[in-house]
């Protein structure tokens, strides 16, 4: 008995150390990019164009950038995400058309990020004629983002009691209304959720949009959804690999900037969804 | 009247949008197709998958993917290799062994190194673990295979720990009371009997993990030495299939034969990660059950 234990302390032993492995580089990673980086980000850092061939300046342009793209990544992924699952939930049958839709669903979140940056390119960059521009890579990241928010606000819907539904069929409400009025209200932290956390990975993403929006540098603020713009995953990018002799100092602030930003729409998530918890009522 | 126009309406929208999403999957598969064909129209088929030599600016030019795909299979194998152990194991630490608090904390360790960027990751390749790996193992230099492993396994831990723990933790609890009460200890209980009865949920999350690191772009484009010529080893610059894309993509005329040759690149890539993930939706249908 004792040798079964001693086993299994020894195993425990072995399984921690291996989380131990796991664990540090994590932690390190952000230490070491917060510590490097955070003396860059002053004011001037945040809202500054970039001077003297990136050399100098900030990164105002390319935060600028990542927020149009997270915004129209979001007009174009959200509404048709949500009616993609209220199907799935409430109006598809067990047919061959749904089973195929829900396999597309998975084969879309399988994708490799660059495949879909040649889709838009050739597609809404090309094609469609849209140029590199935010619209053309809003449309990449929003195919990009539709699995996760198709499944996210699918497992919220089907969270809904089915009395619910129920009840307010009974009193002679349609189905839509029933959707609308019943529904959907309590799905919404679940929705949420899952939209923030497919937002923060199309922010911080940069294959989908080498081909389609991004240029290395802008005198001016893109003026509209048709103008190219620059983006801070990948301004990262150029400034780390492309231009010689940019200072640390800068690579390292950009950096820690797209992980703050990243974490912080991490972090929306996660208060959205302990905020509407407490709420729950059933 | 109105009411039924309506309903009508919205009813329309939302079979649309689920309409929408197999046209996505059916259009991205149809593009990639239609370029490769126009390719394969001036470039033999078989040239392009068996050639050994990726040459795309020469005259003539040459576009044998085996370099690239040599390169792909070299860095998954390594970084497979290195996150399978390492993200079963502290699957099960996390499920089994981790009192309540810790395994909190360790479940959002692993959710933030879910969405630390790429382009960070490889950034920490270029200024860290490069160098540090060209010290500690007298390389030529850090730029290399090994690099991008390392990375991508640490890109693809999250994904298998925490599908390995869902079905570590969706185990029937009457399988763990009934090894107890056999008087079996914790450890193994986990190993012959939660591990087994997880398997099919276990492989699901290296099928996934697998097809995460195939398609992951700009850490193996930033760290991997970018060379396109046949790899011999692991710890020698290579460049894998999604790092000649987006590498190259910028500097081709749209319609030229290189570009064409890097959409037939993204078809490869689109079929194989096509089956692994349908592999991956077998094993987790195998679960549910």
């Amino acid at each position: 008995m004792s040798s079964a234990k001693t086993r299994q302390n020894i195993a425990f032993f072995i399984l921690g150390l291996a989380t131990l492995v796991v664990v540090v580089p994590i932690i390190f990673t952000i230490i070491y990019v917060t510590i490097k980086g955070i003396g860059a980000v002053n004011w001037e850092f945040l809202t500054a164009e970039p001077r003297d061939g990136m050399k100098e300046g900030g990164i105002f342009p390319a935060i600028v950038g990542t927020i149009a793209l997270v915004i129209g990544t979001m007009f174009f992924s959200l509404p048709l995400g949500v009616l993609a699952a209220i199907y799935l939930v409430e109006y598809a049958k067990d047919n061959f058309f749904t089973r195929l839709i829900k396999l597309c669903v998975v084969n879309l979140s399988g994708v490799p990020s660059i495949v879909y940056g040649l889709f838009g390119f050739g597609l809404f960059v090309l094609l469609l004629n849209l140029g590199k521009s935010i619209i053309a890579g809003s449309l990449t990241l929003a195919i990009m983002s539709l699995p996760v928010i198709i499944t996210a606000t699918k497992e919220a819907l089907e969270t809904v009691p089915a009395s619910f539904r129920e009840i307010s069929l009974s009193l002679g409400a349609t189905k839509w209304q029933t959707i609308r009025n019943c529904v959907l209200p309590y799905a919404v932290p679940g929705i949420l959720t899952g939209t923030v956390l497919s937002l923060s990975r199309a922010a911080g993403e940069t294959a989908p949009i080498l081909f389609t929006v991004v240029c290395f540098w802008m005198s001016y603020l893109p003026q509209s959804a048709f103008d190219q713009a620059m983006a801070l995953p990948y301004h990262l990018y150029t400034i780390a690999t492309q231009v010689p002799n940019i200072p640390s100092k800068i690579i390292f602030g950009t950096a820690f900037v797209l992980i703050a930003i990243v974490f912080l729409m991490n972090l929306v998530s996660i208060i959205i969804r302990a905020h509407f918890r407490k709420k729950k009522l059933w | 009247m109105f009411k039924k126009i309506r309903e009508f309406i919205i009813e329309s929208c939302i079979r649309l949008s689920g309409l929408l999403v197999i046209l996505f999957v059916i259009l991205i598969f149809l593009l990639l197709l239609k370029e490769s064909l126009s390719l394969f129209g001036v470039y033999p088929i078989k040239d392009f998958l068996f050639g050994t030599k990726w040459l795309p600016v020469s005259e003539p030019p040459k576009f044998g993917i085996i370099p690239l795909v040599l390169g792909s299979i070299f860095v998954t194998i390594g970084a497979i290799i290195i996150c399978v152990p390492l993200g079963v194991a502290t699957a099960m630490f996390i499920a089994e062994v981790a009192p309540p608090t810790l395994k909190h904390i360790l479940k959002s360790l692993v959710e933030i190194l879910a969405s630390i960027p790429s382009v960070v990751l490889g950034f920490i390749g270029i200024v860290w673990l490069g160098p540090f790996l060209k010290e500690t193992f007298h390389l030529n230099t850090g730029m290399c295979g090994l690099t991008g492993s390392l990375l991508l396994a640490f890109m693809a831990l999250p994904t298998i720990i925490s599908i390995s723990e869902d079905a570590i933790t969706g185990v029937p609890k009457s399988y763990r009371e009934a090894a107890f009460g056999l008087g079996a200890t914790r450890w193994q209980t986990l190993w012959r009997i939660l591990l087994p009865a997880a398997s099919s949920g276990i492989m699901a999350s290296i099928m996934l993990g697998i097809g995460r690191v195939i398609g992951e772009t700009m850490v193996v484009l930033m760290v991997t030495g970018n060379s396109p010529i046949l790899p011999h080893s692991i710890l020698q610059p290579l460049r894998t299939l999604t790092a000649t894309i987006a590498g190259e993509m910028g500097e081709t005329v749209s319609g030229s034969d290189h570009y064409l040759a890097l959409f037939a690149t993204g078809l490869i890539l689109f079929i194989i990660t096509f089956i692994i993930n349908f592999i991956a939706e077998v094993y987790l249908q195998r679960t549910r059950k």
